[in-house]
């Protein structure tokens, strides 16, 4: 008994938020079929991102509110990719390794100034991401088509200066999903992107069973102590952020072939949010998250965004309650996150003291 | 000589610098095309005043030592529903305007004093928290928009007969009300006097307040929260003064604003309304750690008036409505620059 | 006569014109376990700093004398150097990761690796970590030390005594280990674990390894200890084996000095008992380093009650529990009627003067002027204007910021600057004027004259007895034995967080000394004197 007792506290977040699913799945009377067809898709599309938020997680720089760098790196190359008319999973592939170097860059850009805001990496990263964000809209929206000369008919409008709100990403649409797919029901599965998402897991379980990953594990706990042991934090804290960004790219160019369309100045707006919000419902914290954690909650914060709407019209007669729902919960699970590991931090210099002065 | 230049210009700070310069430039630039200059200007000051307040707000939650209040949208939404109510009951004019405050100031204080209790106990991530608190909020009230008691049907959608409407238009009750109040025009500009001196007065209270016996401690116990102990001050009071008085400020904040604006923009309205507030603040020479009244003024008049002049100049050059994209580079730069600095005391 | 593996001639040091180490000679053999011994300020630290080659020392104009391992000589500039030769170091604060397994804080970034495909591409540090052979080399130095732990437990689950061995066996992996370092190892550990631990030590001696052994538990000195090395003020008092020395004799020396020059400036009083002030019973505090386990104590009116002993001991926490900077628990009577502890609302005359001047005493960003009557302002309501208001009065701020600067010679460019700007003498007497502002009738200062130059020095101590002629009972906690003979008229010891003694400042150095070793003073068969 006491063994559950114990698995049950530990992971007690995504057990509420099963429940809460349940509860959902109940009232929206979605038929089954249609569901596992919704779930199976967001989950090819989604948990690569997810998964790219363990690293920097365990080398101690907390929530990488910052990985929408990286989705603007993927996505800077996949407007260069339709420029050129790349193609299939040949296109897909050049677009990824189009992708890295800018995504490097990000990375260590963003690593360097992280560094300099040691203790408050997390709202750095968030306004780093809404300052990039600012910069990219800036130049797609104004400078392309004026000050940078660009004349593509897919890509621009003729009147007005800046890309088109919406890409249509034909050629590469489905590019990776398609390769192999398996029908069940309604529901194609789409074999490889899952092996991709597969082999990802497992680089990441590998790469902690590596010098450099048990490195990153010591930064995370203590920088101190690593550094007088001769660990380079402040680089190995870079390199972190660096792969986070450059699988956060790749993340969102796996998104975005399977979505098809490219919204130029929104597609990247919520994945911060939202990928964060999904680990943390799968039972991470600031300090800690492990790869079963992601892709739990990444299967129960999507279930969730797809029932809410029809169990909002279920129980409350409104959709739109449903939808604004998902969104109170996504961002509450992260507040309520935050808020613990503060408090949890000082609770624990609390707790040593009592039990001294007693002593 | 050379010594005293480069003490005034690590005093007034880079960003500053490159800003005023900046705003220099356009203003140049703007005299020297077809612009009316004097139309800029009353654009200028109608936006100051009207966002004058949220950044005075930000003083007091960083003198109480809890930061810049990322949370602002808890003390906006307390100022909404008292608009709301006055314009649930149309009230008109002043009569509108003074309702809607009433209501607000009241929420504003519940509210700010239950965020204090949990800033308290978060300190150290005050800000990461708040922004998401807010947040939270502000998409938790988007439920409560849907599902008002409202009735008024100049609020309300016309199909289904509930919840509120997006965008709600203060014109036929009390928009405008404070800006006309003994405005008068001057060279071809308008001034809004009542909106000014409304501004001026909280401005004024503010800075009495800071020089009174329990504003002095809230300083001191953001200053040295250990200082503060050691002479009797009770830390956790004096945070929640500061952060309650925080709240409150952004409420009153949001019913001028709403009056000036004349458009209550609802549901993800408030969502990121502490950013330009908190980058005008640091613009204005705060820290993250230190901010005075005069800094809220300045980096108010700054920051607004960089964002009035820009747009229609830049649109000379490029076309397409840059302000927003603006605001948002500009914000969050300064912001990103302040959380970088390395203020004394603080560790690695 | 074989070679020592250590030996340090004649080494001196000096910081920004003060002298902190003259001429120590130190000598280590094979296998021999050498004792340092000294008050706070001896030189200890500094000295393990230069074996160390530690950033302090060689960013600040490195050190005179030699140092040779093995009959060679050599000159470390970083620890690593240090490390490369064979010296292994276990600092007083705890170096290990929490969340790591024994094995995994053993070989911190020094894990045994082994290559795999990418590796070989993509560089060294991809290879993945061999934890059968890291796990079979930490066995192997706990099995060293004879500890029964777990090589595969979490340190986080640790009991505290064990974190020690846990730091010794690091050290003991690192192949060419020759000497040991060990700065005060046993302050956390209790009595038995203490036992267990030394037996350790003589064990790893027998190995072969030096053991280089700092403390200030003097009875382990004589148990575990071939030789002895006395400093005191950054001299060598003494060095020669342990059977050349009584406990006594090294108390002595560790403290001793002669009283300086201008003598006692404390006021001297007729003996008559008066009123307590101040009535302490169990007092716990907790401040991390400065545990206080139990103190009784009472306060007269009107006295100048010193509170003395080593650093670490707790004597600092007694004011800070106080005060309330801490957790605190048990009975603390002022003028008869309880005090809550751990409250901030404080007695309104009471002062304090923090031993951490810059964290605690001053508000940093602030002026002189509000420094010096924030404290009055907010707990007398004095320096206001009249009226509902409470506005602060600036004029009669600055007018008794301008009397405070006068008075008490502080040295600035006016009321209104910046108090970080101050010279660290200055800034105590803000600190000071603070307290004589408050018009106390109990007066706490902790550490009146650290980091102060001599010259301010002895004006601090003047003002603080002036204070005192004024009526003000004063308790002033200090690491300089000298500094409180001179104005105290009863000095109370603290050792490991309880009372070991309270002497007359006049008391033999013998006493003192003692008292701070841990030795009551029958034990070790000094005749008992007429104390409080």
């Amino acid at each position: 008994m006491n063994q559950v007792k114990r698995i049950v506290s530990r992971n007690a977040v995504p057990i509420l938020f099963a429940i809460v699913c349940l509860l959902g799945v109940y009232y929206a009377q979605m038929p089954g079929q249609f569901l596992l067809m919704v779930i199976v898709k967001r989950m090819a599309r989604n948990s690569f991102l997810v998964l790219s938020l363990i690293i920097p997680v365990v080398a101690g720089m907390g929530l990488n509110f910052g990985i929408v760098l990286g989705a603007l790196a993927g996505q800077i190359a996949l407007i260069l990719s339709t420029h050129w008319e790349w193609a299939g999973i040949g296109g897909l592939a050049l677009t990824a390794l189009l992708a890295t170097p800018m995504a490097v860059l990000f990375g260590v850009l963003a690593g360097m100034v992280l560094n300099k805001a040691k203790g408050r990496e997390m709202i750095t990263g968030m306004v780093m991401g809404f300052f990039a964000n600012g910069v990219y809209q800036f130049i797609f929206l104004f400078l392309v088509g004026t000050l940078i000369p660009f004349d593509n008919p897919a890509l621009r409008i003729s009147t007005s200066p800046g890309l088109r709100n919406t890409v249509n990403l034909s050629r590469l649409r489905g590019a990776l999903d398609n390769i192999w797919t398996v029908q069940y029901g309604f529901t194609k599965i789409p074999i490889v992107t899952f092996l991709v998402i597969a082999l990802l897991a497992l680089a990441i379980w590998a790469f902690f069973k590596t010098k450099l990953g048990q490195d990153f594990r010591a930064v995370g706990q203590d920088r101190h102590i690593s550094s007088v042991a001769g660990i380079q934090t402040d680089r190995n804290r870079v390199l972190a952020i660096v792969f986070s960004t450059v699988l956060a790219a790749w993340g969102q160019i796996i998104f975005l072939q399977n979505i098809g369309t490219l919204n130029t100045y929104n597609s990247h707006e919520q994945v911060g949010t939202f990928a964060i919000a999904a680990l943390l419902i799968g039972g991470a914290s600031v300090t800690r998250a492990t790869i079963g954690q992601a892709l739990t909650g990444a299967f129960l914060f999507h279930l969730l965004f797809v029932v809410s709407p029809s169990a909002g019209q279920a129980i409350f007669g409104s959709a739109q309650v449903g939808e604004y729902f998902r969104v109170f919960v996504a961002y509450g699970i992260i507040a309520i996150s935050l808020a613990l590991h503060a408090w949890r931090g000082k609770s624990l210099a609390k707790a040593s003291m009592e039990e001294d002065v007693s002593a | 000589m050379k010594g005293r230049l480069i003490k005034a210009y690590h005093g007034f700070g880079l960003p500053r610098l490159i800003i005023s310069i900046f705003l220099l430039a356009l203003i140049i630039v703007a005299a020297g095309t077809e612009l009316r200059v004097a139309g800029l200007l009353s654009d200028a000051l109608v936006r100051i005043g009207q966002n004058g307040i949220y950044v005075l707000a930000m003083v007091p939650s960083i003198q109480a030592g809890a930061g810049l209040n990322f949370g602002l949208p808890l003390g906006v939404i307390a100022g909404m529903v008292g608009v709301l109510v006055a314009m649930e009951n149309s009230l008109l004019g002043f009569a509108g305007f003074a309702v809607a405050l009433l209501v607000a100031i009241p929420l504003g204080v519940i509210a700010g004093y239950l965020y204090s209790l949990l800033l308290n106990r978060v300190a150290g991530q005050e800000m990461m928290v708040g922004t998401y608190v807010g947040f939270s909020v502000v998409a938790g009230m988007c439920i409560f928009w849907l599902m008002a008691p409202f009735r008024n049907p100049a609020l309300i959608w016309p199909v289904g007969g509930q919840g509120l409407r997006v965008t709600l238009t203060l014109a036929d009750t009390f928009g405008g009300t404070l800006n006309n109040f003994l405005s008068f025009k001057m060279f071809g500009f308008a001034v809004p006097t009542g909106l000014l001196l409304f501004y001026a007065l909280l401005a004024f209270l503010l800075w009495l307040f800071l020089r009174s016996k329990p504003g002095v401690a809230m300083e001191v116990v953001g200053r040295n929260p250990r200082f503060a102990v050691a002479s009797g001050l009770n830390i956790n009071a004096y945070r929640s003064v500061g952060i309650t008085l925080s709240t409150v400020l952004a409420a009153i904040g949001y019913v001028v604003y709403a009056q000036s604006f004349g458009f209550a923009q609802l549901y993800n309205g408030p969502l990121m309304t502490a950013f330009p507030a908190v980058a005008a603040v640091l613009i204005g020479g705060a820290s993250t750690r230190e901010a005075k009244v005069r800094h809220a003024i300045i980096g108010v008049v700054l920051f607004q008036t960089l964002l009035t002049v820009a747009m229609p100049v830049t649109n000379q050059l490029i076309e397409g409505n840059i302000s927003e994209i603006a605001r948002v580079i500009v914000s969050n730069g300064m912001i990103l620059y302040a959380l970088t600095r390395v203020t004394g005391g603080e560790q690695a | 006569m074989s070679v020592p593996v250590l030996e340090m001639k004649k080494i001196s040091k000096s910081f920004y014109g003060t002298q902190v180490l003259k001429d120590i000679d130190l000598k280590v053999n094979a296998g021999e376990i050498h004792c340092l011994v000294g008050e706070n300020g001896a030189g200890k630290s500094t000295l393990m700093n230069i074996l160390f080659g530690m950033s302090v020392i060689t960013g600040t104009g490195g050190y005179g004398g030699d140092i040779l391992i093995n009959g060679s000589h050599v000159a470390f500039d970083s620890p690593k150097a240090a490390i490369g030769a064979g010296i292994g170091m276990v600092h007083q604060e705890f170096m290990l990761l929490p969340g790591f397994t024994v094995t995994e804080n053993i070989k911190l970034n020094r894990e045994v690796t082994k290559p795999n495909p990418f590796s070989k591409i993509l560089g060294k540090k991809l290879e993945t970590l061999d934890r059968k052979q890291m796990a079979v080399d930490s066995r192997t130095a706990l099995d060293k030390l004879g500890m029964n732990i777990e090589e595969w437990v979490t340190v986080a689950g640790l009991p505290v005594g064990y974190l020690q061995f846990v730091e010794i066996a690091r050290e003991i992996d690192k192949q060419n280990l020759q000497l040991l370092v060990l700065d005060e190892p046993t302050a956390v550990l209790t009595e038995s674990e203490a036992e267990q631990f030394l037996a350790v030590v003589r064990r790893l001696a027998q190995t072969g390894i030096s053991i280089l052994f700092i403390t200030h538990r003097l009875d382990e000195v004589m148990a575990v200890a071939d030789n002895i090395t006395i400093l005191k003020d950054g001299e060598l008092v003494r060095s020669g084996p342990t059977d050349s020395f009584t406990i006594a004799q090294i108390a002595e020396l560790m403290v001793g000095r002669k009283i300086d020059t201008s003598g006692r400036i404390g006021i001297e009083r007729t003996q008559e008992k008066k009123n307590k002030v101040l009535e302490i019973r169990d007092l716990r505090v907790d401040m991390p380093g400065e545990r206080l386990r139990g103190i009784d104590l009472d306060v007269y009116e009107g006295e100048i009650l010193g509170i003395g002993g080593l650093a670490g001991h707790g004597k600092i926490a007694l004011a800070n529990g106080i005060m309330g900077l801490y957790m605190s628990r048990g009975q603390v009577r002022y003028q008869g009627s309880e005090v809550s502890l751990n409250n901030p609302r404080k007695a309104l005359d009471i002062a304090f003067v923090s031993e951490d001047r810059r964290g605690v005493g001053l508000v940093l960003e602030d002026s002189i002027a509000n420094n010096i009557v924030l404290t009055s302002m907010q707990t007398q309501d004095k320096f206001l204007k009249p009226g509902p208001l409470k506005l602060k009065d600036q004029k009669q701020i600055t007018a008794h910021a301008l009397e405070s600067i006068e008075r008490f010679d502080i040295r600035c460019t006016g009321p209104d600057q910046i108090v970080r700007r101050l010279s660290g003498g200055n800034q105590q007497k803000v600190c000071i004027a603070r307290a004589f502002t408050q018009n106390p009738r109990l007066f706490f200062v902790s550490e009146p004259t650290r980091g102060i130059d001599v010259g301010a020095k002895s004006r601090v101590l003047e003002l603080i007895v002036e204070l005192n002629r004024l009526g003000v009972t004063v308790v002033i906690t200090s690491s300089e034995l000298a500094e409180l003979r001179s104005i105290s008229d009863r000095i109370a010891i603290i050792y490991e967080g309880t009372l070991s003694g309270i002497l007359p400042p006049d008391a033999p150095d013998v006493e003192y000394g003692l008292l701070m070793a841990g030795k009551s003073l029958e034990e070790v068969g000094v005749r008992e004197r007429a104390t409080n």
